[in-house]
């Protein structure tokens, strides 16, 4: 019965204080169409996003995970997304590892003015996590 | 001082004045073709031949580089010099019979006909005399020395080096300003490199006032075009001020202020016309931009505020054309607010000033603020042709029965649903406000945002709208959007405002998100210290632990993250909190 529900996927969104939550904002004032699946955290910094939070998320029921910072060079911290850049690549292999596909895990430069942008990716990410299929690692 | 006897007027001089300035200095003319003040006298023309007597012996000398001396008695109008003259202006007239400054100059020594015979007649009314000017000019006060004469007698010549355009000419123009036959012409010269500056309605000289609102009122040098500043020579403006107020060794300079907040005004710039070819911006005359044709409405610009076209005539009929570049999918999709209320303001103008018809074309008329929609009414009763449909091309050369061209509009009248043809003597462009071609430097300099349009981004559209992102840095005015006068100087005012209130209080409000160790966690690893960008953590030898300094933490969280054995917490994001948020937003 469980399984004809219609599959919904839950996106948790890691996104920075001044870029990407910024141009979410946009995005919701601009009324542009966004993922409905996208639950979001702000965090100051994508920096701050530890790979802990992302095991945790896919943990308790993500089937996706997005992170999303400034572009490169406009950090408002100067350098937190190239540790960003750097973590991501190594959590790719280590999902691997754990048996979660890294596609479910997607990193985003987004500034504060691409609200369009923000939609447009969030968009993409839900229809290819909806491609992948439901992630089972629930806790039971 | 040096006491000299001209024409039996005792003149008193200083000592080495040539004979031609003492005798000015008397109100006594001697004629010349050749002489300037600007260079050292050349003494080619030979007119200014006058007798100068020493003792008992007198001598035929050139009054323009003859120097006095005390006793010097000089005759400039006697029998001899008279006879003298008159046989040398025959022999130049004979040479160049049609050029004005020859012939004027043999009317005044009663010359009327070419006595002689030249073999090298030259009967252009432009012909070069050889006067050497522009050989002086070149060498003495630009000291380019481009010009240079050749060939001796009947065969001499002014040419350039190699007879070839030198790259060593910077095109100043010099040279055809003090040609006395417009030899030298300065209309094949501006294409070239192009030292005269276009500066909205026409050239404009190196050193000049660039308004007479200009606040200071001060003369700027171009660098560009300033000869001075280009080959070292010149520096005929410096000779001029009295106060000795020109120094040509002012450079830019960097000065290091220490401020606690910054505002930004970086203004606007207007969207370069010629990438619209089809207006005919910078092809087609009487073509202009709305600061242009500011620059010529303005009652201290270059037509005195009348409305002319380029021939001199009064415009028959003047189109305004809105939205250049704005509400335009191609270029900016924003409106620029602005151009609605300027173009009805000079619709008024050209009515006011003229009896042109006036007609605008506008996509919408956005008559926005208070007393605006007023003016509009108030244009529309003044009989200005309001037309609601956007310009495809303007052409030029339309001529009916003969009467003089006009400039073809060509549009769609919206309104009554047609494509329409109207002819006009001006065209005046609205062109779109943009961001500075440099925002995005000073955006970087300052770590602030930039919105979609490329304007710098406030930290929030309605509830604050002249913060931007980064503590203390504000904006007001164009840079942060489109605005007209009165919601600049609101903005600005506003964000004078938030700035003088954090200087009156005296101390600054820090966000209260600061990462901290937790001492007994610390396991001494070292491994946040490189991380952090401010160099906020520093690590204490005695203790064996790391410590963060409050004052320097922005509280971005990359060392809480980094951190193996969790001994960092971020305040207002720790683990906790966002493990806690995870949970919540992934048990629905």
């Amino acid at each position: 019965m469980e399984q004809e529900k219609e599959f919904n996927p839950k996106i948790v969104a890691f996104l920075c204080n001044w870029c990407t939550y910024t141009g979410a904002d946009l995005a919701g004032v601009s009324r542009l169409k966004s993922s409905p699946c996208v639950r979001i955290i702000r965090v100051m910094c994508s920096g701050r996003v530890d790979p802990t939070f992302v095991i945790k998320a896919f943990r308790q029921g993500a089937d996706g995970v997005f992170i999303g910072g400034c572009h490169i060079g406009d950090c408002h911290y100067s350098e937190g997304n190239y540790k960003t850049l750097r973590r991501v690549e190594f959590m790719k292999i280590y999902l691997e590892d754990f048996g979660i596909d890294p596609r479910r895990l997607r990193l985003e430069w987004i500034s504060a003015s691409e609200g369009d942008k923000y939609a447009a990716k969030t968009l993409e990410f839900e229809s290819e996590i909806r491609e992948l299929g439901p992630l089972h690692l629930v806790d039971a | 001082m040096v006491t000299v006897n001209i024409d039996g007027k005792n003149v008193e001089v200083i000592e080495d004045t040539t004979i031609l300035k003492a005798a000015e200095s008397a109100g006594i003319w001697i004629p010349t073709l050749c002489y300037s003040e600007l260079f050292e006298p050349y003494g080619v023309c030979r007119l200014c031949t006058v007798e100068a007597v020493r003792g008992r012996r007198s001598r035929l000398v050139t009054a323009c580089n003859y120097p006095v001396r005390e006793g010097l008695t000089v005759h400039t109008n006697s029998e001899k010099v008279k006879w003298i003259r008159k046989l040398i202006m025959e022999l130049t007239y004979s040479r160049w019979p049609n050029v004005p400054v020859v012939k004027e100059m043999a009317a005044a020594l009663g010359v009327t006909e070419p006595r002689f015979k030249s073999l090298e007649q030259d009967l252009a009314p432009d012909a070069c005399i050889l006067c050497g000017n522009c050989v002086n000019i070149c060498r003495d006060v630009v000291k380019a020395s481009i010009l240079a004469f050749e060939g001796i007698g009947i065969g001499r010549k002014v040419v350039l080096p190699y007879n070839e355009q030198s790259e060593e000419c910077i095109v100043c123009g010099a040279c055809a300003q003090v040609c006395p036959t417009g030899h030298i012409k300065i209309k094949s010269l501006e294409k070239e490199r192009g030292a005269l500056q276009d500066w909205y309605l026409g050239p404009k000289s190196a050193i000049n006032i660039p308004t007479l609102q200009a606040v200071p009122r001060v003369p700027i040098i171009d660098e560009k075009s300033c000869i001075k500043m280009q080959t070292g020579g010149c520096g005929i403006c410096s000779t001029f001020c009295e106060p000795e107020a020109i120094n040509y060794e002012a450079k830019d300079e960097e000065i290091e202020i220490e401020v606690g907040q910054i505002l930004i005004t970086t203004g606007y710039q207007t969207i370069d016309l010629k990438q619209m070819p089809q207006y005919g911006y910078g092809r087609l005359d009487n073509v202009y931009s709305s600061l242009e044709f500011e620059h010529m409405l303005n009652s201290t610009g270059p037509t005195g505020g009348t409305i002319l076209c380029k021939d001199g005539s009064e415009p028959r009929a003047v189109g305004i054309v809105h939205c250049i570049g704005s509400r335009d999918e191609n270029f900016h999709k924003y409106c620029s607010r602005v151009c609605c209320m300027y173009a009805l303001k000079f619709a008024h103008l050209v009515k006011d000033r003229t009896p042109a018809e006036v007609y605008q074309f506008y996509i919408d008329m956005r008559a926005f603020g208070k007393g605006y929609e007023e003016f509009y009414k108030r244009l529309l009763d003044e009989g200005v042709n309001m037309i609601r449909g956007k310009v495809a091309e303007i052409t030029d050369g339309y001529i009916t029965d003969g009467i003089k061209p006009y400039l073809m509009i060509k549009c769609e009248d919206t309104l009554i649903g047609k494509f329409r043809e109207i002819p006009v003597d001006m065209v005046v462009l609205c062109p779109a406000i943009e961001p500075q071609f440099d925002a995005s430097n000073i955006k970087k300099i300052f770590s602030i945002s930039q919105s979609p349009d490329k304007f710098f981004l406030e930290r929030h559209p309605k509830l604050d709208p002249v913060s931007t992102m980064t503590d203390g840095i504000f904006i007001a005015g164009c840079a942060q959007g489109p605005k007209d006068i009165p919601d600049s100087v609101a903005q600005a005012s506003a964000a004078a405002a938030r700035i003088l209130s954090l200087i009156s209080l005296g101390e600054v409000a820090i966000d209260p998100i600061k990462a901290e160790v937790v001492d007994e966690y610390c396991s001494g690893c070292r491994m946040c210290n490189s991380l952090c960008p401010y160099s906020a953590i520093s690590y204490k030898e005695e203790e064996k632990i790391s410590y963060i300094n409050d004052m320097l933490c922005k509280g971005c969280g990359t060392c809480v993250s980094a951190c193996p054995s969790s001994a960092i917490t971020g305040k207002g994001f720790t683990d906790e909190q966002i493990l806690a948020e995870l949970e919540g937003i992934l048990s629905v």
